[in-house]
């Protein structure tokens, strides 16, 4: 499946990385690497700590050990706005649209690192300001031809079914035109149908655009399927860590994990 | 069949970029700036100008100034008057101390004190939400009314601490009718509402919204929250500031720093919730709405024989019973209203 | 130093006044969520009417006190029946705003119903100093004020008692930790909402026949309660003992900032002194004294 695309070096790697809450710890020592234009995934039960991992990559969670590299740079802890500027993006577990604002919008938000017009510029919406809201409107339209939401343009994103919820969400990210994407269960709550609409888009973004993707998902059939190289984290640590077929025979992963089910 | 976007097919998003996309709303805009630069200047009275007139404009500016931190960028304040109040002084003394200086340039450095202050009193907003933040900025509505009251400088050394506004020129042209003085206001009013409204569709206000309904995913997506919150802090006040200048300058004449308390605070919060939050036209609207509840009380209970103290009270009562009703019955104000009126309009004659 | 702890100790005791209105806040905001800005026009109103309710029906104080809770406890049913339960579910916002606008309908109400002059009220507590401490020390401390602080500790442990010990205290703290689930153990909810409402009006009476009794029963009374505000910021909007020392530290602190250092600036800060205080405390530890940090989820 995954033959047209060429793996590349390591982009980002994690290691040693610790995070707890209060006495929770949700992570222990935690280390592994994401290759450049794969799709890796993560699972593992209920609060094993896959959010929070995701949450220590972008920089929202500040882990108390370990170290994180990403594009050859260590960093003790990322910076949320250096993540998204250098060009990590994101979907959430719980839908972290803006409510308040149309589908367009949100989307069109994806792309404000690419604005560079300053306020004032905008509040006179001349030259520069207009040119740039004209260009990205372009780039955002791109997008929802691609994730198929023209019927919902200008939809308030609260008024819309859980599933498009998804599917803005990830639009949104898109729109930052990312390196590297990380999605955090896009497809639970979904029925078969729009997983397999998530799915084919998911694989799309990889192929072509090239976007390297760190995804958590439960559905195992879709993880076998998609994904080249698993984490599985069990309690916070990390308890297998290969290819789908590897993992799915490794005894451990199955005494924690997939024998659970 | 009056009110129809059928047919009106974008063939580019450059028509769709433009500030009002429905031809239908480009012609009532344009109704109503006729009416308001042509018609009311040759009809109304002298009452009208000054007393309905001018205040609603320059509350509708406050609102809009209110309606960027609030109702766009969420950061609840009950400190809108401590603002306009630092407008209005600052303009004054720009005027008072340096000699030439153009009123409009005064009216700016006004605003843009009051944006620095806006700064400053802004930075607990980074570290608290909510009711704590709304607790913090009556810091801002005392502290700053104080700070006037109690410094000489500010008031440049009145015995009263009441400030008479200097007489305001403009390329030689006095401003010093009720009308003229609507007109200005109406210039300046126009002009700001419309970068406003520029603003809140644009990357700005898209930032500002983001932090307002889910800032930790702002964050994610790269918005700066410093920068974003404190450019709202700073530019809502900017607005407040004006309006303050021209409630001294074009409506009260002589003011004390009282004249800035919490009661116009609370006021302007009305006209922001009834109006509509997060909404540009909603300011006008709940503006224009509370301006005229106290003309309209007045009016009844004249007619009905009541004693004048009733009216005041009345008035308390009317304004608080409406917050509550609209926030039960509709809590976007008499913006969404508007809408669904336009949508009704739009179906009509076929209800379905 | 003598006149530095006399200074203090009026401080502390106005502090307790204003540790008790911060507790009628708390009282409701624990039990459902909303943070009720209406307990200053509560206060007012509370006060407001013992006083007319004598001077229109020449009743004794003893009588129009009872009259008056009726009337705060009819009050609290009333307004959790027609502002709250419309308004459930909502954001914290919404009912924020709402108690804003009941605080406006409450100060017209009240001075439209009972006129808005001035008036005495008496709680034949004299405001003078107690002998045995001016002589032993030398020390003014006030009659009035150490009566009222103890009246307000009584009261704040009888909350405490009643919050802790009772059936309905059980309730009420289950509905503030989690409403849901209140609901699903069958407790009903619009019930304690009423209680609560009803129990903040007492505290309410009881600050506003203190707070009026000492500086005239009038509209300015609102802006007392407001300084409950800064108190809550200081103490947390959930913990009793922190509206108690939140209460102290602010009464404390604007008396000596006024005292020291009033003169320098042309006297007056008391009016902001409190916020600021409170302002920057918050920016150094935004969760308030008795908070417990949170990391917001994603
Ligand atoms: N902000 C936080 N504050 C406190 N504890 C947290 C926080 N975020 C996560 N945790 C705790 O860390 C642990 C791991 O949570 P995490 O959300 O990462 O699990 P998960 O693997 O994503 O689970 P799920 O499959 O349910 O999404 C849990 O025990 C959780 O309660
Ligand atoms: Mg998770």
């Amino acid at each position: 499946m995954s033959t047209a695309r060429r793996i590349g070096d390591v982009i980002l790697k994690v290691d040693h990385i610790s995070l707890s809450f209060g006495g929770v710890k949700a992570l222990t020592d935690i280390s592994f690497d994401v290759r450049e234009h794969e799709i890796r995934a993560i699972i593992g039960p209920n609060g094993a700590g896959k959010s929070s991992m995701l949450n220590v990559i972008n920089g929202v969670y500040t882990p108390q050990q370990g170290s994180i590299t990403f594009r050859g740079r260590e960093r003790r802890d990322m910076d949320t706005y250096e993540a998204a500027a250098h060009g990590i993006a994101r979907t959430f577990q719980n839908i972290a649209l803006f409510s308040g604002m149309s589908v367009l919008d949100n989307i069109m938000t994806g792309r404000n690192l690419k604005i560079k017009s300053n306020f004032l510029e905008q509040a006179i919406w001349f030259g520069r300001a207009r040119r740039e809201e004209i260009e990205n409107r372009r780039v955002v339209e791109e997008i929802i031809d691609f994730l198929q939401l023209q019927h919902v343009r200008k939809t308030p994103v609260a008024r819309l079914p859980y599933g498009i919820k998804k599917r803005v969400e990830l639009a949104r990210a898109l729109a930052a035109e990312p390196s590297m994407l990380l999605l955090d269960e896009p497809m639970a709550g979904m029925n078969v149908e729009e997983k397999q609409d998530m799915c084919r888009f998911v694989l799309d973004t990889n192929d072509q655009f090239g976007t390297t993707i760190v995804l958590i998902e439960h559905d195992m059939g879709v993880v076998m399927d998609i994904s080249d190289r698993v984490v599985v984290l069990d309690y916070g640590k990390k308890i297998g860590d290969g290819t789908p077929e590897q993992v799915r025979s490794d005894p451990e992963v199955i005494k924690a994990y997939l024998g659970a089910h | 069949m009056i009110y129809r976007e059928a047919g009106q097919f974008k063939t580019s998003y450059v028509t769709d970029a433009q500030i009002f996309p429905i031809a239908q709303d480009r012609i009532g805009i344009a109704l109503m700036l006729l009416v308001a630069f042509v018609v009311i200047p040759r009809t109304a009275t002298p009452y009208f100008f000054s007393a309905i007139m001018t205040p609603f404009l320059i509350y509708a500016l406050a609102t809009i100034g209110l309606n960027i931190l609030t109702g766009y960028a969420g950061q609840l304040s009950l400190g809108t008057a401590a603002f306009m109040a630092v407008g209005a002084f600052a303009s004054y003394n720009f005027m008072a101390r340096i000699d030439g200086m153009p009123v409009l340039l005064a009216f700016i450095l006004g605003g843009i004190c009051a944006a620095l202050v806006g700064i400053v009193f802004g930075l607990p907003s980074l570290r608290i939400r909510g009711f704590y933040l709304a607790a913090s900025t009556l810091a801002t509505q005392f502290f700053v009314v104080w700070c006037l009251t109690k410094v000489p400088w500010f008031t440049n050394n009145s015995a009263s601490g009441v400030i008479t506004a200097q007489q305001i020129e403009i390329l030689g042209y006095r401003f010093d009718t009720p009308q003229s003085k609507y007109l200005l206001v109406l210039v300046i009013v126009t002009v700001m509402a419309l970068m406003a409204k520029n603003l809140v569709r644009s990357t700005t206000g898209r930032a500002w919204m983001a932090i307002r309904d889910m800032d930790v995913a702002a964050e994610v997506i790269g918005f700066r929250i410093v920068h974003t919150k404190l450019t709202a802090f700073a530019i809502s006040s900017f607005y407040c500031g004006v309006a303050g200048a021209l409630y001294a300058y074009c409506y009260l004449g002589t003011v004390e720093p009282e004249a800035y308390n919490l009661d116009v605070s609370f006021r302007i919060l009305f006209m922001v919730l009834i109006g509509g939050v997060g909404s540009i036209l909603g300011s006008f609207l709940g503006a224009g709405f509370i301006v005229l509840i106290p003309i309209a009380l007045s009016y009844l209970v004249h007619f009905t024989g009541l004693s004048n103290s009733v009216t005041s009270n009345l008035e308390l009562m009317v304004f608080g019973a409406l917050i509550i009703f609209f926030l039960i019955v509709e809590p976007h104000g008499l913006a969404r209203l508007w809408q669904i009126g336009k949508e009704k309009l739009r179906l009509w004659p076929f209800p379905h | 130093m003598q006149f530095f702890f006399e200074v203090l100790i009026t401080g502390l005791l106005s502090g307790v006044m204003y540790a008790l209105v911060a507790l009628g806040f708390v009282l409701i905001y624990k039990a459902s969520g909303v943070f009720n800005f209406a307990q200053g026009a509560m206060v007012f109103f509370a006060a407001l009417t013992t006083v007319a309710l004598q001077e229109k029906f020449g009743i004794s104080l003893w009588i129009a006190i009872p009259i008056t809770m009726v009337v705060m406890i009819a009050f609290g049913f009333l307004t959790e029946r027609i502002v709250l339960r419309p308004l459930v579910n909502q954001n914290e916002i919404v009912l924020f705003m709402a108690t804003i606008g009941l605080t406006f309908f409450l100060e017209g109400f009240a001075q439209l119903v009972w006129g808005s002059g001035v008036r005495a009220l008496d709680l034949g507590i004299p405001d003078e100093p107690i002998a045995a401490i001016l002589d032993s020390a030398g020390m003014v401390v006030s009659k009035f004020d150490v009566t009222a602080a103890v009246i307000c500790g009584v009261l704040v442990a009888a909350l405490a008692v009643l919050f802790n010990k009772t059936k309905i205290g059980r309730a009420l703290r289950a509905v503030a930790d989690d409403h849901q689930a209140a609901l699903t153990v069958g407790i009903p909810l619009q019930h304690v909402w009423g209680i609560v409402w009803a129990v903040a009006g007492f505290v309410a009476l009881v600050a506003g026949l203190l707070w009026g009794s000492r500086s005239g029963v009038q509209f300015a009374l609102t802006f007392v309660a407001l300084k409950a505000l800064p108190v809550l910021i200081l103490g947390g909007f959930t913990s009793v003992p922190g509206a108690i020392v939140g209460g102290l530290i602010i009464g404390a602190t604007e008396k000596l900032a006024e005292v020291y250092l009033g003169p320098y600036v042309g006297g007056g800060i008391e009016g902001w002194f409190p916020y600021v205080l409170a302002l920057l405390f918050l920016v150094v530890r935004p969760e308030g004294l008795f908070g417990e940090k949170i990391i917001r989820r994603i």
